[in-house]
């Protein structure tokens, strides 16, 4: 396959960026979109040049490291996966590909295709864990866990933390990566116990970070490369509601953390 | 000159543990807050270490490469976490899981220290349902179990295909809340390039930061390695990208001794290499083989026509089929252990009954079991990986039969530690898959996750202890200290040294050639002959290295060119070992198979009068062969016998 390539090119956060335009050749179908762009940087390298950063580690659709707008969307044109699970029988020899950042403002550029994230690992460290420590804890199978509701947060843990979800939404808005991690949670026993304050100090966090807030427009569900249902950001919003409603009662068990 | 002193506690197998938890020296909690721990990795056992040893009250630098510490590679393990819970009545005990896990390791690892692991695996699956780790489940809502290679219980724990993932969430976030107490304190996108060592004790790190590529000096009073494998070293295998053996290299070049460095995992379920553009392996996961049957036809020329696409692999009627494990080993069936199941894979392809168009794959097939369970069972347990293989072949596994080859996919070999997991550098402890020390010549599947989060939850928080007690008057080391100085500027001279080659080929082209060379010599099979072949390559891809190489960019800014680079070259020095650990050891055991050492029908023929012993490299300089030490290993309750799976 021959392809032509319009790709985001910017040294760093501070200078300004452009589209650069790239022919590849003879690309094999069989290829990922990142051995394409392994092959396109190999190009680039032999002349001499800067080879395209993007993020990439696994390579398997699990990190969560990769990113990238391809033709528009997160994760590029397909359903369920990532960009690094995308293979070039996905396009059609003499496609023009536009490859794009993450655009979002708690997202700032690095270089090139590459975004900074450290946002989503902040709203984790407000709250997005079971306050136990190491050692002292009860059998496994001490509390039996309904198989539904084990289910349940198993979809919603299945998060990758990739992005996709504050890069797919107009508002870059952050609820579906939250809703999955205050839903797994409070799906479960153990998260039980924090979940009031869990979900508030979550939510707080994400709002001074600077991301927007939802307007139903489920682009995140659709473009989630882990297929996480919006149904996770309604039971945060119920978790949220319940916890300002009952807010003495919150502070009374707020200890932990 | 430094001897090996595996400090192994007395007494019985069974309480060696206990005893030592209960003697060993504690650091209480107002002198914790004085004492600075370094730890580098924040995979399984990184994260999980990072995060106790915070919950203790030590200060802990926690460093990753990755852009966030969720992202290091222990989250692509898929099929499971083995502990000797029993909850199946299937007859498992800590003792049946210590003895597999060293039968497994076909004899050549440690007692002592296999036994701790087992006896702490329990606690693991309590301690990962506490933090909301969301295993499988039975109607009852108790904890569902799967089988793995190299057992005959069910003791494997598991999240759907992505049981990695969840462990490590589990732990990435018990150290979020560590670094939202303050403390951990995170440094993210950075390399580890040096060990500080001072007065003889690890003291500190040298770290590149990789977005500015500033040079930055750490000080500890410990340093805790928890960097993973070296399987990258092949070019392809199933490792991340970025992982790399460089802290253990540069550790090595310090003084850590490097053991065992050719017992390498190759993992007999990945999807088959598919060209030269590729850049990495795909694993599927061995829990596969609880309910695919693996075959090759019976006749060759059902073979041509598969090739060919003349015929379907469902066109071939049963008794054309050869189900060789099941025709080998069918005591242990498709169960049996990585290491034959690669070997046997390679022995039907290399007898040219491959089933692919290069003729490197054998069928996984879930057509019976689809057919005994439904397709709905089948999905709810694989669907992920059956997912992740029709992205990659293009092939509906549902439907057609998956085509697997083995693929490099763990190191058993590493750092040497003792009993305390420290390495021969007082004050450098080594945990996770870049030790050596609980796997022996062959991991058992299941088993890395267990691993890597005994050593960081609930071994080294103990035996760090045990060290740092006798720390507490050290004062913090400023890093203006000469050893810092001099370890920053060595390391600035090295990389300017790699920017100035400016040959014309890339990181990746020289990094392809060697890869070859050591799949070629140091991969499934090995020779007397062939590793000589290797090794005797080696220099010349050096020179390459160094005169042909070209590094684009600048070394003070985001450079991902320079950091494959410096990769790249520990790579090379530790392949030459590895082809150096394997020519040495003339046996075949576990992953290591030497070709002139098998039984009569092809089994690995193991040496225990010669070769029980571990390997441990000493670094004697650049232009100087390594020397060769041995730690004899001495089995009181595990007797070695021949390894059978038949």
């Amino acid at each position: 396959m021959d392809l032509t390539l319009k790709i985001w090119r910017q040294k760093n956060s501070s200078s300004k960026g452009k589209f650069e335009t790239y022919k590849v050749n003879d690309v094999s179908p069989d290829s990922s979109f990142f051995e394409m762009l392994d092959t396109l940087n190999q190009q680039i390298i032999e002349k001499g040049n800067d080879p395209v950063a993007f993020d990439h580690d696994c390579r398997e659709g699990i990190c969560g490291t990769c990113s990238l707008y391809i033709n528009g969307r997160p994760h590029g044109p397909k359903r369920g996966i990532t960009t690094c699970q995308l293979h070039m029988r996905s396009f059609k020899n003499g496609d023009t590909i536009v490859v794009e950042p993450w655009r979002a403002k708690p997202f700032p550029l690095v270089k090139d295709l590459i975004v900074d994230r450290s946002a989503l690992d902040l709203i984790i460290q407000a709250g997005g864990y079971v306050s136990v420590n190491t050692g002292g804890i009860p059998d496994a199978n001490a509390i039996p866990i309904p198989k539904m509701n084990a289910d349940l947060a198993m979809d919603a843990a299945s998060c990758i933390g990739c992005g996709a979800c504050v890069a797919s939404c107009a508002n870059a808005s952050a609820m579906l990566f939250v809703g999955a991690k205050v839903s797994q949670l409070a799906l479960l026993p153990q998260g039980k116990i924090e979940a009031a304050n869990r979900v508030q100090k979550m939510v707080a966090e994400m709002d001074r970070l600077g991301f927007g807030n939802c307007s139903n427009t489920y682009a995140c569900e659709a473009e989630c490369p882990k297929e996480i249902k919006v149904t996770n950001i309604a039971r945060m919003n119920r978790q949220f509601m319940k916890a300002k409603v009952c807010a003495e009662k919150h502070e009374a068990a707020s200890f932990g953390g | 000159m430094t001897t090996l002193n595996s400090k192994i506690p007395q007494g019985n197998l069974a309480d060696k543990w206990t005893t030592y938890k209960s003697t060993c020296k504690l650091v209480n909690p107002s002198n914790k807050r004085k004492l600075d721990i370094i730890v580098v990795g924040t995979g399984l056992a990184g994260a999980s270490a990072a995060a106790s040893l915070g919950e203790l009250g030590y200060n802990v630098k926690a460093f990753c490469y990755q852009d966030s510490p969720r992202r290091a590679h222990s989250i692509a393990a898929q099929g499971g976490i083995n502990a000797a819970k029993n909850y199946q009545n299937d007859g498992d005990s800590v003792y049946r899981l210590f003895y597999d896990t060293i039968k497994g390791g076909d004899y050549r690892s440690r007692e002592a220290n296999v036994y701790r692991l087992a006896e702490v695996s329990n606690g693991i699956i309590d301690q990962c349902v506490a933090q909301g780790v969301p295993f499988a489940r039975d109607y009852g809502g108790l904890l569902d179990n799967r089988s793995f290679g190299g057992a005959q219980v069910s003791r494997t724990f598991y999240a759907r295909g992505q049981t990695g993932q969840q462990l490590l969430l589990g732990a990435y976030s018990t150290l979020s809340r560590q670094i939202n107490k303050g403390t951990v304190k995170l440094y993210n996108r950075r390399d580890m390039l040096d060990v500080v060592v001072v007065d003889g004790k690890a003291r500190g790190i040298i770290v590149r930061n990789l977005v500015t590529g500033e040079i930055e000096k750490h000080f500890g009073h410990a340093v805790v390695l928890a960097t993973g494998g070296y399987g990258n070293a092949y070019f392809l295998s199933t490792n991340a990208m970025g992982s790399n053996v460089t802290p253990l290299w540069r550790a090595y070049k310090k003084g850590a001794f490097f053991s065992n460095a050719c017992f390498t995992q190759i993992h007999p379920t990945c999807i088959p290499v598919h060209g030269d553009f590729q850049s990495k392996l795909t694993l599927m996961s061995e829990s596969l083989r609880n309910d695919g049957r693996i075959w090759v036809p019976k006749k060759l020329e059902d073979v041509a026509k598969l090739r060919k696409r003349d015929i379907k692999p469902s066109d071939i009627p049963e008794e054309d089929r050869d189900y060789y494990l099941e025709r080998r080993y069918p005591a242990f069936g498709n169960l049996v252990p990585r290491d034959v199941a690669s070997r046997a894979a390679k022995e039907r392809c290399d007898a040219g009954f491959g089933v692919s168009h290069s003729g490197l794959a054998v069928f996984l097939d879930f057509k019976e079991s689809i057919a005994r369970l439904g397709k709905n069972v089948i999905e709810e347990r694989y669907g992920n990986l059956f997912q992740m293989y029709e992205q990659i072949i293009n092939e509906n596994p549902y439907e057609t039969p998956m085509m697997i080859y083995p693929a490099v996919h763990y190191t058993m070999g590493g750092i040497w530690v003792d009993y305390d997991l420290m390495t021969t550098i007082p004050g450098l402890f080594a945990i996770g898959e870049c030790n050596f020390s609980d796997h022996g010549a062959n991991r058992l599947g299941a088993s890395a996750l267990m691993q890597g989060l005994a050593d960081g939850y609930f071994v080294l928080p103990y035996t760090i202890s045990n060290y740092l007690s006798s720390e507490i008057h050290t004062k913090r080391i400023p890093t203006d200290a000469p050893e810092f100085v001099q370890a920053e500027n060595d390391l600035k001279q090295q990389l300017a040294k790699l920017m100035n080659i400016k040959g014309k080929q890339s990181v990746d082209s020289i990094h392809k050639k060697f890869g070859k060379i050591m799949w070629e010599y140091c991969g499934m099979g090995r020779t007397e002959e062939g590793l000589k072949k290797g090794l005797s390559l080696v220099p010349d891809i050096k020179k390459e290295f160094w005169t042909d190489l070209f590094i684009p960019g600048e070394m003070n800014e985001f450079n991902p060119e320079l950091e494959k680079a410096s990769r790249l070259i520990d790579f090379i020095e530790l392949g030459e070992l590895m082809m150096r650990d394997a020519l040495q050891r003339r046996e075949s055991c576990g992953g290591h198979f030497r070709e002139e050492m098998q039984t009569e029908d092809g089994e690995a023929k193991r040496d225990d009068e010669n070769f029980a012993f571990v390997s441990a490299w000493e670094f004697k300089g650049a232009d100087n062969e390594p020397q060769l030490h041995k730690e004899q290993l001495n089995f009181e309750v595990a007797k070695p016998s021949q390894r059978s799976y038949k």
